[in-house]
């Protein structure tokens, strides 16, 4: 198996990674590399074993609903590039 | 003065013999004469590091001290700090100042521990050799011109270089232990849950776990004593108490089983590192350790699967670094073209690579053939070593495959690099406790042994490392610093 240019273009535009032409090479490469070590887990049976995501088996958490305080407004904005009015200002979602 | 344990400074400070601002400003000095050559700190606070040591004098001139106040530490760069710069070591965070502390680092305040700067790592901690960090090269005390290990590499070659008797660090796959084993130091790993993540920078959400650096056993129980406990700021930590050191130091090496991997001692592992390890086997053994060789096929499945969950993971982290809300932003036009270029220009190589392997691995068409089917290998692996730990305690291994390796020796060979986690990333992937510790050199560099248990066994684990320590008297020494 093997990730074609084109496949790793598609791949850095689902991750919003702008890469320029060396980097998609580079890309390539170790991708493969990485694919071809992947195949040692391809082989093994687990069928009979269920998906695991975590360490320890995990609950449900639930919290109190009660209101608590919040990071104040002014220092979430603080490391904003860009804010006005008391919000975040993003760039354009919605074309004209 | 720097060459002294935390538990030492702390009787001292208890005793009056030193104050708490000798003590920060002790460890300054030799932070300014060496660091320099070491490269470990991407931000010193000195100003803080000063007021907070006067504060915790306050407190033990009023007989309120706990064991770590005035007790110099330094942090990852990846944890958050109020009002301290926090980069992860990357471009996309340059200038990020946190509007809140990580829940270990409001632990460490409110213990009366005096922080003395950020460390450098790789950067987002993705890296085993501290080179890929976006500022600069961190250098190992023990040959400036070898890798410190990482991705914590700067809080182990601090703590190695006697800059503090302190640190913090995380670990992902081996990124405490595997520093701590080429530096010479004591790096643990507690159980995954037992120590909040709540303010630690997420890079792989289920491994990711925070742990100490120090120069012997019993410190980095203290250290973890005080970091630990259930926070109700991190839905994935236990309801378990902070793990106690009560117990430290009453333990016995008679008659406890211990088991040893045969895929831990195979031609992976560097001869030199194997010999000086099987060293330490001998001795333990004449302390009435009783040995025994098992098998545990899925380790050799460790690297790959870890390559899958740790990157896939990322790839959903990270993907909050986008330029709106924090770090530097490149213009562009329309919304994702921004976001694009700001990761493109702001991430390094090696985390584009990863956030690129997590993003294919998790696209439609390949999600069962490599995600779910390395949570299958992983709870293959859990299953392994539970029933190892039904019949021996402890599991026994080298921490790393090699000794420090020379800087750039490895930059060229990814996959060399990864391979350095072999020892170290079933205990990721397990959630068990780890601890890795000096137990001697090979070519003038040091060997780390780790041991580890099964989850929540953090405080058994510690105290069988304790007598260890005991056991191995001249397992280790000062780096070749003046």
């Amino acid at each position: 198996m093997s990730i074609s240019l084109e496949e790793v273009r598609h791949v850095a535009q689902l991750a919003r990674l702008e890469l320029d032409e060396d980097e998609v090479l580079a890309f390539q490469g170790e991708l493969n590399a990485l694919l071809g070590h992947f195949l040692d887990i391809q082989g093994i049976d687990v069928s009979d074993i269920d998906a695991q995501s975590h360490a320890v088996t995990m609950q449900n958490v639930w919290a109190e609903d009660f209101p608590w305080e919040s990071l104040p407004r002014e220092l979430a904005l603080k490391n904003a590039k860009v804010s006005r009015a008391g919000l975040f200002v993003v760039p354009a979602i919605i074309e004209d | 003065m720097t060459q002294l344990s935390a538990a030492e400074l702390n009787r001292k400070l208890a005793s009056k013999e030193v104050s708490a601002l000798e003590v920060a400003q002790a460890h300054f000095e030799r932070i300014e004469a060496h660091d320099a050559k070491l490269g470990c700190f991407l931000h010193l606070d000195k100003e803080g590091a000063l007021a907070s040591a006067n504060e915790a004098q306050k407190r033990l001139d009023a007989g309120e001290a706990t064991a770590l106040t005035g007790v110099p530490i330094v942090l990852k760069d990846n944890m958050s700090t109020i009002g301290v710069p926090t980069t992860c070591a990357s471009k996309i965070l340059e200038g990020y100042i946190p509007p809140f502390d990580a829940t270990v680092v409001a632990k460490l305040k409110s213990a009366g521990a005096t922080i003395l700067g950020k460390t450098n790592l790789d950067e987002f901690a993705m890296g085993t050799s501290t080179e890929n960090s976006a500022y600069q090269l961190t250098r190992n005390p023990w040959d400036t011109d070898r890798s410190p290990g990482g991705s914590s590499g700067g809080s182990a070659a601090a703590v190695s270089a006697e800059f503090a008797p302190l640190g913090l660090g995380s670990d992902t796959g081996g990124s405490i232990r595997q520093p701590a084993s080429l530096c010479g130091i004591v790096g643990f790993k507690p159980t995954y849950g037992r120590c909040s993540r709540y303010g630690l920078i997420a890079f792989g959400s289920s491994l990711d776990q925070i742990g100490p650096f120090a120069r012997n056993i019993e410190d980095a129980a203290l250290l973890a004593e005080a970091i630990t406990g259930h926070d109700p700021l991190d839905g994935t930590s236990m309801k378990t108490e902070p793990i106690s050191t009560r117990d430290l130091k009453n333990g016995s090496l008679k008659g406890l089983k211990i088991g040893l991997a045969e895929e831990m001692f195979s031609e992976a592992i560097n001869p030199g590192v194997r010999e000086v390890v099987e060293r330490a086997i001998e001795a333990l053994a004449k302390e009435g350790v009783e040995f025994k060789k098992i098998t545990l096929p899925s380790i050799e499945l460790g690297v790959t699967t870890y390559y899958i969950i740790a990157p896939a993971e990322a790839s959903s982290n990270l993907a909050r670094f986008d330029g709106i809300r924090y770090g530097p932003r490149w213009e562009g036009s329309g919304h994702i073209d921004v976001v694009s270029k700001t990761r493109g220009q702001g991430f390094g190589h090696e985390v584009k690579g990863r956030i690129m392997i997590g993003t294919y691995a998790l696209s439609a068409g390949y999600y069962d053939a490599y995600y779910t089917k390395a949570q299958q290998v992983r709870a293959l692996m859990i299953r392994e070593f539970n029933e190892a730990f039904q019949d021996t305690e402890i599991l026994l291994a080298p921490t790393s495959p090699t000794v420090a390796f020379k800087l750039g020796e490895l930059s060229n060979d990814p996959m060399a690099l990864k391979l350095l986690d072999y020892c170290t990333i079933p205990a990721n992937l397990g959630g068990m406790p780890s601890v890795s510790l000096n137990c001697g050199f090979s070519e003038g560099l040091p060997v780390g042994l780790q041991l580890t248990a099964a989850p929540l066994r953090d405080e058994r684990l510690l105290q069988i490392a304790y007598s260890v320590e005991r056991a191995l008297p001249n397992a280790t020494g000062r780096p070749p610093l003046p």
